[in-house]
């Protein structure tokens, strides 16, 4: 312990120490400055997310997929965030561009691979290996400790009110259509329904993906919504023209 | 008497509420969790009904509260549940575990690997982290004020109000109630809970240092106070949500994408930071140098340690988003400040360390103080192990690898839990006016099992970790990857095993630990040989005689 006179180095420091309002102040300054400075700049900085072509929010069925995907914590094991590595590429595809979780409220990149990437899953396998794998993982990878999903096929599709879940989503930045919110569950529907018209479904969200997912035509389960979503993670941007765009971007100034 | 009306109204308008939202609720979980709300309610508003004295409210003759005495109501309860939450903590990490090595024990859909991994981590750093942080602040607060605690009533609302988030957070996950944000799990309404008792919290215990007897604001203070006011600045951003309906438990973050990331790392780094790091910091500044009757080494160092760890820490977060989408600029200030938190973290654990000169034997003869600074060099280590593994070339191969979750569990277990052990073992028998623990050689069980234990968890996940990473990446001659995903898998099955096996010592250390508790409580000493006696028997004291 140093001595108690005024002229030590570190005597000013005392003020702080018989000061309850002025140490609380000083701690909140010193620890307020590291996150307005490297959060704040993302929100303006123009190139923090490059604009592609392709990217669209989810349909209905795809984002309450993915409400699923929340629900079951799937995050915990599973990353959807693909690092710009060859090994990486070449097992799970282009790395992952910021646009591509523009839409994604929360975010899923993950912090774990106990499993593969999913940011590229979509497309890679067939919907019956999917709803097979859902319901007994070891059936179809013998090596896999995932747990088993069977009751997503029982479970009915909670058809609460989608149209304010796209409300909510839009009032936080996702820009569906008056139209969109309207239509919302009817397109949840549609969109598992082979038999539907649903090509006013496909105008407002190209390249959406129309069939029964589950293997279950009479019944609109959580597996559909489920499949659904995994079926189109990765598939919206063309990565090569993106990568064309990426460029351009690079001969304005940098990072 | 307007006080007790006041209070039991307040209790009533809150069952009502309680009520009303159950009424209305558009799903299953929301009316369970308003239901739990309302039974809670019920409960304050029997107890502040049961427990009042009205004759002596009718007569004005109530007796003040002895402001000669601190108010230990709540250490005690925080003691117990601080125990109990750290057992079931570990029970659940030990389950989820065995999971990742038999999948077979995932119980669909309540009790799948999804749903109870956040259960565990909330429950070992909330639960059992934040019951100890809460119970220990107002332990050290009303000590180093020489004050009784400020806002008693409030107080008691803060304890029992964080138990009840507690609860709802963790029935949520099993429920699938969860806003998939790692440590940040609990939905909207809970969140705002939490937002008003952390701002009670906050009214407590600067209510109590402004009522000390003492000039200066003790050390542990500062660090107490910087975790209050900073878990509340982290929990309020990255917890902007908005509900998709109000008498619904589901909601959106309005941070999304890449901004969701960064804010969430933001938040999830320095939940570590400051819940983990600066206010087990202040339990080390009070109860290592109680127990080892030694000043802390040095003021000097405490100063600086203490400005530069909160300013640096809170620039770290990035350095999980590491060859992300997340802009260049942004990793590699995350990645400069984290090496840079390096310096300050080694200055708590020299000042903790040093402050045992002229004490060290007592790490042969106390149990405490040997765990105590066990806790310490754990501290020291993954101090030292996270700014390596946030260096962008090392971050290539650990991230997303197991190596992360020993390198997190050197720390929790390590640093947090035998900091806990120790100043829960310093407390109890204070606490109830007990000569002693029941048992000193039980805490050296505990201790070893502890420490035995976290050696298995590191160094199974230390190999696991750097196997996965490496056979990612592992190519063959033909310029092939060689391993399939579902192979790195299986390589691992082994290591998870002994990873199990660790957590069943550090379990069984817990238990050990909540046995001792208990029996002290009771009032029980267990007659044992003492820890520091050389044996000597006097029959072999004596000259040998050749024999005839």
């Amino acid at each position: 312990m140093t001595s108690e006179t005024a002229k030590e180095p570190w005597g000013r420091h005392k003020k702080l120490e018989r000061n309850i309002a002025l140490l609380g102040a000083f701690a909140f300054v010193a620890v307020i400055i590291g996150g307005i400075v490297e959060i704040a700049p993302l929100f303006w900085i123009d190139n923090t997310i490059e604009k592609v072509e392709g990217m669209r929010p989810y349909t209905p069925l795809e984002q309450a997929g993915r409400d699923i995907y929340v629900r079951e914590g799937c995050y915990v094991c599973h990353s959807q965030m693909i690092r710009p590595f060859r090994d990486e590429q070449e097992r799970y595809g282009h790395y992952s561009l910021a646009a591509e979780s523009m839409y994604d409220h929360p975010f899923q990149w993950g912090s774990k691979r106990t499993g593969p990437d999913l940011a590229r899953v979509g497309g890679r396998y067939s919907d019956e290996w999917h709803v097979q794998h859902l319901t007994d993982p070891r059936a179809v990878v013998p090596e896999s400790v995932m747990p088993t999903y069977a009751f997503l096929k029982n479970n009915d599709l909670d058809q609460g009110d989608m149209g304010a879940e796209l409300t909510a989503l839009s009032r936080v930045g996702v820009p569906y259509s008056k139209d969109d919110i309207a239509k919302a569950n009817a397109d949840l529907k549609s969109q598992a329904d082979p038999n539907a018209d649903n090509a006013d479904l496909i105008a407002r969200y190209p390249k959406a993906q129309v069939r029964d997912f589950d293997g279950n035509p009479a019944k609109l389960s959580e597996m559909d919504a489920l499949v659904a979503y995994l079926q189109v993670l990765g598939t919206m941007v063309d990565v090569n023209s993106a990568a064309a765009q990426e460029e351009l971007a690079k001969q304005e100034k940098g990072r | 008497m307007e006080s007790i009306v006041a209070r039991a109204g307040l209790w009533l308008v809150a069952l009502m509420f309680a009520i009303f939202m159950f009424v209305n609720a558009v799903d299953t979980g929301f009316a369970i969790h308003m239901a739990v709300f309302g039974l809670a309610a019920l409960v304050g508003l029997g107890f502040s009904l049961v427990k009042t004295n009205y004759l002596a409210a009718a007569t004005g003759t109530g007796v003040a509260l002895d402001q000669g005495k601190y108010d230990d109501d709540l250490v005690r309860a925080g003691v117990i549940l601080t125990t109990f939450w750290g057992v079931v903590g570990f029970l659940v990490g030990l389950v989820i575990a065995l999971q990742l090595a038999f999948p077979l024990l995932n119980f669909e859909p309540f009790l799948n690997f999804g749903r109870i991994r956040p259960l565990h981590t909330s429950a070992v750093i909330f639960a059992f982290g934040g019951t100890a942080l809460i119970s220990t602040s107002f332990y050290v607060v009303q000590r180093t004020c020489r004050a009784r605690l400020a806002l008693p009533g409030v107080a008691r609302f803060v304890f029992w109000g964080y138990q009840l988030f507690i609860v709802l957070a963790a029935t949520g996950y099993v429920l699938g109630i969860t806003q998939a944000k790692e440590y940040a799990e609990p939905e909207w309404y809970v969140d705002l809970w939490l937002t008003l008792v952390w701002v009670a919290y906050l009214a407590v215990f600067v209510g109590t240092i402004m009522k000390r007897k003492e000039p200066h604001i003790y050390v542990a203070n500062w660090f107490y106070l910087s975790f209050i006011i900073t878990v509340a600045m982290l929990h309020l951003v990255n917890n902007v949500n908005l509900p998709i309906s109000v008498f619904g438990s589901r909601s959106y973050p309005l941070w999304g994408g890449v901004q969701g990331a960064l804010v969430q790392w933001w938040y999830g780094h320095n939940a570590v930071g400051f819940f983990l790091t600066a206010g087990f910091l202040a339990m080390m500044y009070y109860f290592v140098p109680k127990q080892a009757e030694r000043p802390v080494y040095s003021y000097r160092l405490s100063i600086v340690h203490f400005w530069a760890l909160i300013f640096l820490y809170i620039w770290a977060g990035p350095h999980h988003l590491h060859y992300t989408a997340l802009p260049d600029w942004a990793q590699t200030l995350g990645m400069v400040f984290s090496v840079m938190l390096w310096m300050p973290s080694w200055g708590g654990m020299i000042n903790g360390l040093m402050t045992l000169n002229g004490a060290w034997d007592k790490v042969r003869t106390d149990p405490i103080i040997r765990m105590m600074v066990m806790s310490v060099a754990f501290y020291g280590m993954s101090t030292f192990e996270g700014p390596m593994m946030s260096i962008k070339s090392v971050n290539s191969l650990s991230h997303y690898t197991d190596w992360t979750i020993g390198h997190v569990h050197s720390g929790a277990l390590g640093w947090n839990g035998m900091i806990t052990f120790s100043a829960v073992y310093f407390l109890v028998p204070r606490l109830w006016g007990r000569e002693r623990m029941y048992s000193q050689r039980m805490i050296n069980w505990h201790f070893w099992l502890a420490t035995l234990g976290i050696v298995f968890y590191a160094s199974s996940m230390w190999v696991a970790g750097i196997t996965q990473g490496l056979m990612w990446r592992e190519y063959g001659a033909d310029g092939y990857l060689v391993n399939s995903f579902a192979e790195t898998v299986q390589a691992l099955h082994p290591m998870f095993i002994l990873r199990a096996l660790g957590g069943v010592m550090y379990l069984s250390g817990a238990l050990i630990w909540a046995f001792n508790v208990w029996q002290t409580i009771a009032g029980n000493l267990r007659q044992e040989e003492p820890m520091r006696q050389a044996t000597y028997d006097p029959a072999a004291d004596r000259p040998l005689v050749a024999a005839e």
